[in-house]
């Protein structure tokens, strides 16, 4: 299974000596198996790729070669030689860095704060380090001054400190998680050229994605993860995108509902024209337009962080700053405040439901009550109805299976699964025409997420809209009438879930299709020469 | 145990916790310094006389409304710490328009409360509108507002003063007598008696309790202090939350110096009792801002304060040794808060867990993150 | 080296500004001579002499060194993200530190009193705060009540009995050493008297600096640069302030945050009690109760208005200091004088502001010159009271119009726990 089906014939990949071995790594937490018999070799001057879906455990894997976590079972090699690392401090003099999706900068301080920040003693924090910093940004073109803020920095430069970082700490592995989900086209150009230099150095250079494209453009080795598991490593020079998307994500999908439909051509909610500016000014959401009818389930399949999130807080109301039509059963609600939207008769499932579903720290029947204070039977004439909220709240614990001792137990003590279900009984009972359910099942035990998916499919039954965001492809083939493609805040495909391919849900959601689904979307480009445009 | 009983229990656990480690801190202090530990502590802990215990309730009652303006911004996360300024302000206002006597009787003293708390709403209105316009943050914005009326009234009063004769202290007119708030007789000496103001700081205990549990707009306030998101989700709008929490705040704060005002002094001079209003943050803080445990914290505090007035006579020990023990309940009733939080939320996990017979394979919510009051300056 | 690499041609929204660090002590002294010249004007105008006299310039000097002072200790805690209101409380301690020590072992060992007394407030600021995690405000506001009680109770335990001590106060305490330059003082005083424009105000400056100059104003003044080296200079510094801005970023990189935040408050409520010790012994000579009278908050208040920054902070407390001190000398005038200026500046902000797009705040600004200007012109004198509050309008009005040029700590005010980095 680790041995690669097609020896890697790439020319800087094969005699050069092993930098990482990864060997039988596995790792679980309760309730799930992270990794699982793991195995990973990474040569010196390499670009090696990691890619699987979210959740297929390349972050748990990365942690553990940065010490973060430890490993249940498994060797690491570095350099021929086995190690434990029980902490970054330990990777670090290994000569393992990482760069963090998220940086780890402090944005009031220089450059150069930032770099030599606990690492004082190799050149100081004066003119040496000085020197230092800009010996490394030349050699490997990396363009930083050590002077400036991080705050007036870019995203790109950013990246490139983060890089400059773990270089000046001498580095010979470099692990970059997601390096490009933050950055603009130009910008990942910029930082292919950067990981080439590092290459030339002799790093090996470890790059998580899950942009298929771009990994083909970057990297001398491809490992597909897939359910913790590595499933392939394969030379990118003899693979096509496709056929990474089909690794990545499986050759089976799930069966479709085989519920009649219950589609109907009364459109209860009218999207269009919704945009969404970042603070940057580049678009969150741009111009998304869609409809949803009666009776029907809008599936949106993304990657993460794709404006998933932020289109639905945009219909929530939640957003400042979205522009466009969010039209429910012909009411125009565009400028209406969330609360207004929600008496409208929008049900909504968050996605953090500890952020944005529950006051952990009240009793069940509050939380009963919280986005429905002004409805009954919550509330009358401006007061709480307390004994018509618990009468509910019970009725709520019956119907949807809510283990708990009573309405006053507090939200914090149920399970995950039990929290999620007193969430959607409740946010059905506001009698709702269009429910916003996003990653609904998400962290929840298998039983809740069964009984969660019924209550979809009545809610379905039941005559209402239901826009459904998911990372779970299963669920979403499983329950959606129509499935869109989100990608950089634009939807870009449109699919039937009773004929789509594997390969075509990977494609467009990796930005990495190579036939257009449906003639009026258009498919974006990353910039890079291998990605193929229609137009 | 139900586990509304449970909660009650470890609810009262708390404080007592609080209260034995600030005795413990306290009579370390008293060691240390050489002073006669036993002999301070049966001072104070002996029963009061009739005339310390009128004392006492009536220096409650003032304490208590500081509490209660404190408890209704923490209770949106907010922290109110101009309490003392927005007293003051409204107090002098209060005995302007009561001592001007513009109406008869009662409605004079009806309108008097309602400027007073008109301008507490005010003043602590100026620091709503920053936080919600402006970002800044309600601690910095209102300690500067503190300070500004200090000198704000001490010019007005040197404006409107009238010097009583045979006295170097200035003042507001005296309020009339018919416009004075009668005090309830509570002996049989006609001079021990407390305030008529304890009938209106009791209605509005009640009414806090009742527009916080039992209204919408108090659980708006309440869910927008658990969790500004889930606030946000559910449709709170948090801007005009907190405009209107300061607001609420800062009207209880300007009912603060009225019982002296009106049951005592009868008008504003220069020596109007300052610094009520950080009283009331200890108050709130112990009482769980919670109207009856404000109202336990605010006695406690006033006894802790009357029964040590005789100390420096008895045994000659400096009274000022109960602030010590005031400020330490502070930190340790914070403390304290949170180690119970902590043990009750696994107590209630444990017997969720007890309590369902059938094996639910995902373990229950991470109890990880925190609940400390988090205040940007 | 390689060669392959591609060269980098960042995209011009990437170009970053050149860096705005240099509020260096050359700003600062730029911005005084300037100071100095505004007045100097002011006083011929109006006519207001004693703006600029030595007299002015050295009760200033002593007006703005506690202010600095806590100001510091505010520095010190913040940068490593301790919000500290409880410098008041500490600077009450360090009041009777000075006067407990300085009565019983003479004038230095009055100053080590206030600091380790400082401290001691410090020391309970960084249990609650940094182990407990407790609320930095609601734990500043304890340390305050339990200072003053503490010092109120410690007052009447070792003050009374003693000749000139009691409840209230403690007896006089020695003063440390002050420093004269007799001929050069005598001269500057010639040149003072002259009343010409500039250079005499020039000379009044120069004598307060030669004429009973107290060593713990130059030590006040040391400090300060001392916090600018340390904290901007140094690994240490680095790593405190690090810890300030993202603790998470720090530990990941091997900083152990908590110590260093310990640390800062502890250096903080030192920095707390010598502004306490400075009140005790040369704006006064002895512990007084209620002596501070709210300095802890003026000096956070010139922190912030000095946006962090040890610069900043001294142009914060020098302007704090000036109208206390004016406010205190036949202040009617010389802050009515001060009006005009202000009026003047607040109006050239204004429209500066508005220039640059910030129409609302600036019409605010513009607002508000103009009705100092009225105000100028329809009143005889400024009462004492407004000139008190000063500050506190000072700091309410930059936070208010100004807060989007603040910088304050990213992580200031946040409890951290440990392990919080991924």
């Amino acid at each position: 299974m680790s041995t690669p089906a097609q020896a890697p014939a790439a020319p800087p990949a094969g005699e050069a000596p092993l930098a990482v071995r990864l060997r039988g790594i596995g790792k679980r937490f309760p309730g799930v198996i992270a990794n699982d018999d793991v195995n990973i070799d990474v040569r010196r001057g390499t670009i090696h790729a990691i890619v699987g879906e979210n959740g297929a455990g390349k972050s748990t894997l990365m942690k553990i070669l940065y010490g973060v976590q430890a490993p249940d079972s498994g060797t690491i090699e570095l350099s021929g030689e086995q190690v434990s690392l029980a902490s970054p401090a330990d990777a670090i003099k290994h000569g393992v860095g990482m760069v963090f999706q998220h940086f780890m900068l402090a944005d009031n301080l220089t450059v150069l704060e930032n770099v030599v920040l606990g690492a004082e003693k190799l050149h100081g924090i004066g003119g040496d380090a000085k020197a230092e910093i800009a010996r490394i940004s030349d050699a490997y073109g990396l363009g930083i001054e050590p002077d400036h803020l991080v705050e007036s920095l870019g995203v790109g430069a950013r990246q490139r400190v983060e890089i400059l970082k773990v270089l000046y700490r001498g580095a010979r592995v470099i692990i970059l998680d997601e390096p490009t989900a933050v950055l603009v086209p130009q910008e990942v150009d910029e930082l292919f050229d950067n990981l080439r230099g590092l290459k030339a150095e002799g790093l090996a250079v470890i790059f998580i994605s899950h942009k298929l494209d771009e990994v083909l453009s970057v990297a001398d080795e491809v490992t597909v993860i897939r359910r913790g598991t590595t499933v392939r490593t394969v030379d990118p020079v003899g693979v096509t995108a496709r056929q990474l998307a089909e690794l990545m994500v499986g050759s089976e999908l799930p069966s479709p509902s085989t519920e009649a439909s219950t589609v109907t051509d009364k459109v209860l909610l009218h999207i269009a024209h919704l945009s969404l500016p970042s603070d940057e000014g580049r678009p969150l959401l741009d111009d998304i337009s869609f409809d949803i009818h009666k009776g029907e389930v809008l599936g949106i399949a993304g990657v993460e962080g794709n404006g998933q999130a932020e289109l639905v807080e945009s219909i929530m109301g939640m957003r400042k700053g979205a522009t466009g039509d969010v039209v429910l059963n012909g009411r125009d609600l565009s400028t209406t405040s969330t609360r207004g939207r929600r008496e409208g008769g929008i049900g909504y499932i968050p996605e953090d439901r500890h952020r944005h579903g529950l006051l952990l720290d009240a009793p069940l029947w509050e939380n009963r009550v919280l986005g429905h204070q002004t409805r009954e039977p919550s509330a009358r004439r401006g007061l709480i109805d307390k004994g018509a909220a618990r009468a509910d709240t019970q009725r709520i614990i019956d119907e949807y299976d809510v283990r708990t001792p009573g309405v006053d137990t507090l939200a914090r003590a149920l399970s995950g699964g039990n929290q999620q279900k007193l969430i959607v009984g409740r946010e059905m009972a506001g009698a709702p025409i269009l429910l916003v359910a996003a990653h609904p099942t998400r962290g929840v035990d298998v039983g809740a997420q069964g009984a969660i998916w019924a209550h979809i499919k009545k809610a379905r039954r039941e005559g209402l809209a239901v826009l459904l965001i998911s990372a779970d492809l299963d669920e979403l083939i499983g329950l959606s009438d129509r499935i869109e493609v989100i990608l950089r805040g634009r939807l870009v495909g449109s699919f039937d879930p009773s004929h789509v391919t594997p390969q075509q849900l990977g494609s467009a959601m990796t930005g990495a299709s190579d036939e257009t689904v449906t003639p009026t979307t258009d498919t974006p480009t990353t910039g890079t020469p291998t990605s193929g445009e229609t137009a | 145990m139900s586990p509304r009983v449970t909660r009650l229990v470890l609810g009262l656990a708390a404080p007592l916790l609080a209260l034995v480690a600030a005795f413990a801190i306290t009579s370390l202090v008293l060691i240390i310094a050489g002073d006669p530990v036993g002999g301070v502590w049966s001072t104070i802990l002996q029963v009061p006389a009739e005339r310390n215990m009128a004392n006492i309730i009536n220096n409650a009652t003032v304490l208590y409304l500081s509490g209660l303006a404190v408890a209704v911004g923490f209770r949106m996360n907010l922290f109110n710490i101009g309490v003392d300024g927005q007293y003051r302000v409204a107090a002098f206002t209060a005995a302007v328009v009561a001592g001007e006597a513009w109406l008869p009787g009662y409605l004079n003293t009806a309108l008097a409360i309602v400027c007073a708390m008109a301008v507490g709403a005010a003043w602590a209105g100026i620091a709503g509108v920053l936080r919600a316009t402006r970002g800044v943050s309600e601690v910095i914005s209102t300690i500067m507002l503190n300070f500004i009326a200090t000198g704000l009234v001490a010019y007005l009063l040197r404006k409107v003063a009238v010097r009583e004769a045979g006295s170097n202290e200035i003042g507001t007119k005296q309020i009339p007598e018919g416009s004075r708030i009668p005090s309830i007789p509570f002996s049989d000496n006609p001079a021990i008696s407390l305030y008529g103001f304890l009938v209106i700081a009791a209605f509005f205990g009640f009414l806090f309790w009742f527009v916080l549990n039992k209204t919408r707009f108090g659980f708006d306030l309440r869910a927008t202090g658990q969790s500004t998101t889930a606030a946000v989700a559910s449709g709170i709008n948090v801007t005009r939350m907190t405009i209107g929490a300061l607001l609420i705040s800062g009207a209880i704060a300007g009912l603060v110096g009225l019982p002296i005002l009106f049951g005592d002094a009868y008008a504003y001079g220069s020596t109007f009792q300052s610094g009520l209003g950080f009283a009331g943050i200890a108050i709130a803080l112990l009482g769980r801002n919670h109207p009856i445990g404000i109202a336990v914290g605010a006695l406690l505090f006033a006894f802790l304060d009357e029964q040590s007035n005789p100390l420096q006579i008895i045994i000659g020990v400096s009274p000022d040794i109960v602030a010590i023990t005031q400020g330490v309940i502070v930190l340790t009733v914070v403390i304290s808060y949170e180690v119970v939080r902590r043990y009750g939320v696994r107590l209630e996990q444990r017997h969720v867990a007890s309590a369902l017979e059938k094996h639910d394979p995902a373990g229950p919510a991470s109890p990880t993150d925190s609940t400390t009051k988090g205040v940007s300056a | 080296m390689s060669d392959n690499v591609g060269v980098i041609v960042p995209d011009a929204k990437a170009a970053p500004k050149k860096p705005r660090r240099k509020l260096s002590v050359g700003w600062v002294l730029i911005g005084l001579a300037v100071a100095l010249f505004l007045l100097s004007v002011l006083r011929v105008v109006t006519g207001a002499d004693d703006l600029t006299s030595s007299g002015t310039i050295a009760a200033t000097l002593i007006a703005t060194m506690p202010i600095l002072l806590a100001g510091l200790g505010g520095l010190w805690s913040e940068r490593a993200g301790v919000v500290n209101i409880g410098l008041e409380g500490m600077m009450i301690l360090g009041t009777w530190g000075a006067g407990y020590f300085g009565y019983h072992y003479g004038a230095w060992a009055a100053v080590i009193g206030a600091i380790l007394m400082g401290m001691l407030g410090g020391l309970i600021h960084a249990i609650a705060t940094v182990i407990f995690g407790v609320d930095h405000i609601i734990s500043g506001v304890a340390i305050n009540i339990i200072a003053l009680g503490a010092v109120q109770y410690l007052a009447s335990l070792t003050f009374v009995g003693l000749p000139g001590g009691g409840q209230t106060q403690s007896p006089k305490i020695p003063d440390v050493p002050t420093i004269t330059i007799g001929p050069l003082s005598d001269g500057l005083k010639d040149i003072e008297d002259q009343g010409t424009f500039l250079v005499s105000d020039l000379a009044s400056v120069l004598r307060a600096l030669v004429t009973n100059l107290s060593s713990l104003v130059l030590i006040s003044l040391l400090l300060l640069v001392v916090t600018y080296y340390v904290l901007w200079r140094t690994s240490f510094g680095l790593r405190l302030r690090s810890v300030g801005e993202s603790p998470a970023a720090a530990e990941s990189l091997g900083v152990k945050v908590l110590r260093y935040k310990f640390a800062a408050v502890l250096i903080s409520g030192g920095l707390a009690g010598l502004a306490g010790g400075f009140l005790a012994m040369v704006a006064s000579s002895n512990y007084r109760d209620g002596q501070t009278g709210g300095r802890g908050y003026i000096g956070l208040a010139a922190m912030i208005f000095g946006n962090w920054r040890p610069g900043g902070l001294l142009g914060g407390s020098a302007l704090f200091g000036y109208t206390e001190t004016l406010g205190l000398r036949q202040g009617g005038t010389s802050v009515h004088a001060l009006l005009l200026a202000i009026a003047v500046l607040a109006l050239a902000f204004g429209v500066w502001q508005v220039r640059k797009g910030e129409a609302v705040a600036g019409a605010v600004v513009v607002g508000l010159g103009a009705l100092l200007g009225a105000l100028y012109f329809s009143i005889d004198e400024v009462p004492g009271d407004f000139t008190r509050m000063t500050p506190y309008v000072i700091t309410l009005l930059v936070l208010a119009f100004a807060s989007q040029r603040l910088r304050m700590p990213a992580a200031d005010g946040q409890i951290y726990r440990k392990g919080s980095a991924g």
